[in-house]
């Protein structure tokens, strides 16, 4: 074997007047990072294998770790920067391809953060939601065209099945493989709890919760793993995943390692083998066989199900978009290129896709030109970090919007991008029993309850100031939007004027 | 009686229980302090149990027995159940004859360091309302709860 060239990512600093030998650290860290030298009483570290996910220093009783960028300089180069070189050395010891988890860290633009809010101020008067009521509920689904009534007052239209949601969010679908059974069940009974929905994600639905199916949104992949009659019955929508805006026009694998007996049961597959979705759906080549899927779950399900699709928001998304209101389907996601995955090649992650703030604009915008908005809900996804993220997302036209990364990170993930490696230290992105107890699903779902009212109460307030007091009185109102440093072309498909206009 | 009760699905075996019942039970209630500069044991054991290469933990602690056999047992009067129900120890009558140790059913007494009395769970009734490792447990693991109200 030849040198290594790859440097260490991170560097581990105890201090050593702190460090009661305790060995927390050494019981902790699943990537072996801490060792104890029983000979000379002292902790030592292996730089190396530190993914910097932050449970050491969490734990240490005494604070006495730090977590430093490896301060090891390559000669300074705006263009070969030391991660670049770094992955070429990766690459050229394994000739594989690089592969990384959780969503696009590079320095795109980020237009939530380009977007700003209006208040009212004299003309209008704002509302306050401690005193006044305010809505955030909204409903997921196909609204009619018009309501006709009888002449007796009864309504004769038949409105298609819909989703009520206390608050305009959901979880989105993150699969029992991908992610620990502990997580999952905090998801589904936050959601429970909450009245909104979470996603099984393709990965199927654990036998024990069925329970949570009022609450659950069940989704069918391309790899269609624990699809079956009842398990299309047991959640409240159905969803057809064509894409993933960490990876667009990219299949899944779960390695085999995580396919333990309760994994393969959940999505029928032998124990052990490597779960491969496909890139496409293979009876899925047009915008009619979506149509043929989506009327065959209806079917299944007696037209009781709203049917969502989900796709990764590309250059044509709105064109696709209007594609699927057509078909049929109830709702549409759209995932953004920040979308967070549990391993997507790291040139796929990084970049193909747009941003999300883009793609739902101009989704939103074709969908009116073409008079079919009331046909389909549009649900943004791919890294909502906030309420005002939500709020912006809603004026822009969204129904809902999905948040996942936001979910795991308010049950602990510290974002260290190594989801893959199923060494989660903090029991979510990992089959490992001894680390899926990490997880207390009693705790997680706390603390996801918590954001999750937390983000609704900062929405009623945002509402409130706007002079707003139904979230449905917000959709797609981008007079409330104003864009700082933004050109006119980004403006022009924002549908959004510059700030002081 | 409220007591500690160990859930052995949620214990990770990290040990932070240990750490802060030998910090409870210092003279300079310092974490830092107690490990470097003196000698406090921990009345609270993590044990481990390995099957079919999954590891178990449990937090081992004083059960605080309706009728305790190590007060029982005890030949120097040292060992008496308060009468909150807590099982104590008081370290002056200890002789360290073991007795306690070998009637305890479930191992909870040991040795203390100094080789010369044993060590139990007081309950940590001078810290405070809650106990120290229940306090700290980051898991949720150990609950300081009553049974019979929670039923």
């Amino acid at each position: 074997m030849s040198l290594n060239l790859v440097s260490d990512r991170f560097e581990v600093l105890r201090d050593n007047t702190k460090c009661i030998r305790c060995k927390v650290c050494v019981k902790q860290c699943s990537n072996e990072v801490h060792i104890f030298d029983e000979e000379d009483n002292i902790v030592l570290s292996e730089d190396s294998k530190c993914v910097c996910c932050h449970r050491c220093v969490a734990m240490c009783p005494t604070k006495a770790i730090k977590i430093r960028k490896n301060t090891l300089e390559f000669k300074e180069n705006a263009n070969w920067t030391g991660t670049a070189i770094d992955e070429i050395y990766r690459q050229a010891q394994t000739g594989g391809m690089l592969l990384s988890s959780m969503g696009n860290p590079k320095p795109f633009p980020i237009y939530w953060d380009k977007i700003l809010l209006n208040a009212s101020q004299v003309t209008n008067p704002s509302i306050d939601p401690l005193r006044e009521p305010m809505e955030t509920k909204v409903m997921i689904g196909r609204k009619p065209d018009k309501i006709e009534y009888d002449k007796n007052g009864n309504m004769l239209t038949k409105i298609p099945p819909q989703i009520e949601l206390n608050m305009p969010i959901m979880f989105s679908a993150m699969s029992y493989g991908s992610i620990s059974k502990n997580a999952h069940e905090a998801l589904a009974r936050a959601a429970e709890k909450l009245g909104i929905l979470y996603n099984t994600g393709e990965g199927g639905l654990h036998k024990d919760f069925y329970k949570y199916g009022k609450n659950t949104t069940v989704q069918v992949a391309s790899g269609r793993f624990g699809v079956h009659l009842d398990y299309l019955n047991a959640g409240a929508a159905i969803e057809i995943k064509i894409g993933q805006g960490a990876k667009p026009g990219i299949g899944g694998h779960l390695p085999g390692i995580k396919v333990g007996p309760d994994v393969s049961a959940t999505r029928m597959i032998p124990e052990g083998s490597d779960a491969i979705s496909p890139a496409p759906h293979h009876d899925i080549y047009s915008i009619e066989d979506l149509r043929q899927l989506i009327f065959s779950l209806k079917e299944s399900t007696n037209y009781t199900k709203p049917v969502f699709v989900k796709i990764a928001a590309v250059h044509n998304v709105s064109a696709i978009a209007s594609g699927i209101a057509r078909a049929g389907a109830d709702a549409i996601v759209i995932d953004g290129f920040r979308g967070g995955t549990g391993a997507a090649p790291t040139r796929v992650r990084d970049n193909v896709g747009i941003p999300i703030e883009l793609a739902l604009a101009s989704v939103d915008q074709r969908l009116r030109d073409e008079g079919i908005r009331n046909h389909i809900s549009v649900i943004c996804a791919g890294s909502i970090r906030n309420s005002a993220d939500i709020v912006k997302a809603i004026a822009l036209g969204a129904d809902a919007v999905y948040i996942a990364s936001a979910a795991l990170i308010a049950m602990g993930c510290h974002m260290c991008q190594s989801c893959s490696t199923g060494k989660c230290n903090w029991g979510i992105a990992t089959q490992n029993p001894e680390l899926v107890k990490r997880l207390n699903p009693d705790i997680a779902y706390e603390r996801l309850i918590n954001l999750l009212t937390a983000w609704n109460n900062e929405i009623k307030e945002m509402l409130g100031g706007m002079g707003i007091n139904a979230i449905d009185s917000l959709r797609g109102n981008r007079l409330m939007l104003r864009g700082v440093g933004l050109n006119l072309k980004e403006l022009e498909i924002l549908g959004i004027k510059h700030a002081g206009e | 009686m409220k007591k500690v009760y160990a859930f052995e699905k949620n214990c990770l075996g990290c040990g932070l229980c240990e750490v802060y019942c030998r910090t409870a039970h210092s003279k300079s209630k310092d974490i830092i302090k107690t490990y470097k500069k003196e000698n406090v044991d921990s009345a609270i054991t993590i044990e481990e149990i390995e099957k079919n290469g999954v590891k178990t933990f449990f937090a081992l602690q004083c059960r605080h027995c309706v009728e305790p056999k190590c007060v029982q047992a005890c030949i120097s009067g040292a060992m008496y159940k308060d009468e909150n129900g807590i099982v104590r120890n008081i370290k002056e009558k200890c002789v360290g004859c073991q007795s306690c140790i070998m009637a305890c059913p479930f191992g909870a007494i040991k040795m203390s360091v100094s080789g010369t009395v044993i060590s139990k769970c007081d309950l940590c009734t001078e810290n405070g309302d809650e106990p120290a490792c229940a306090k700290n447990c980051p898991n949720g693991a150990l609950k300081f709860m009553d049974l019979e109200e929670d039923k």
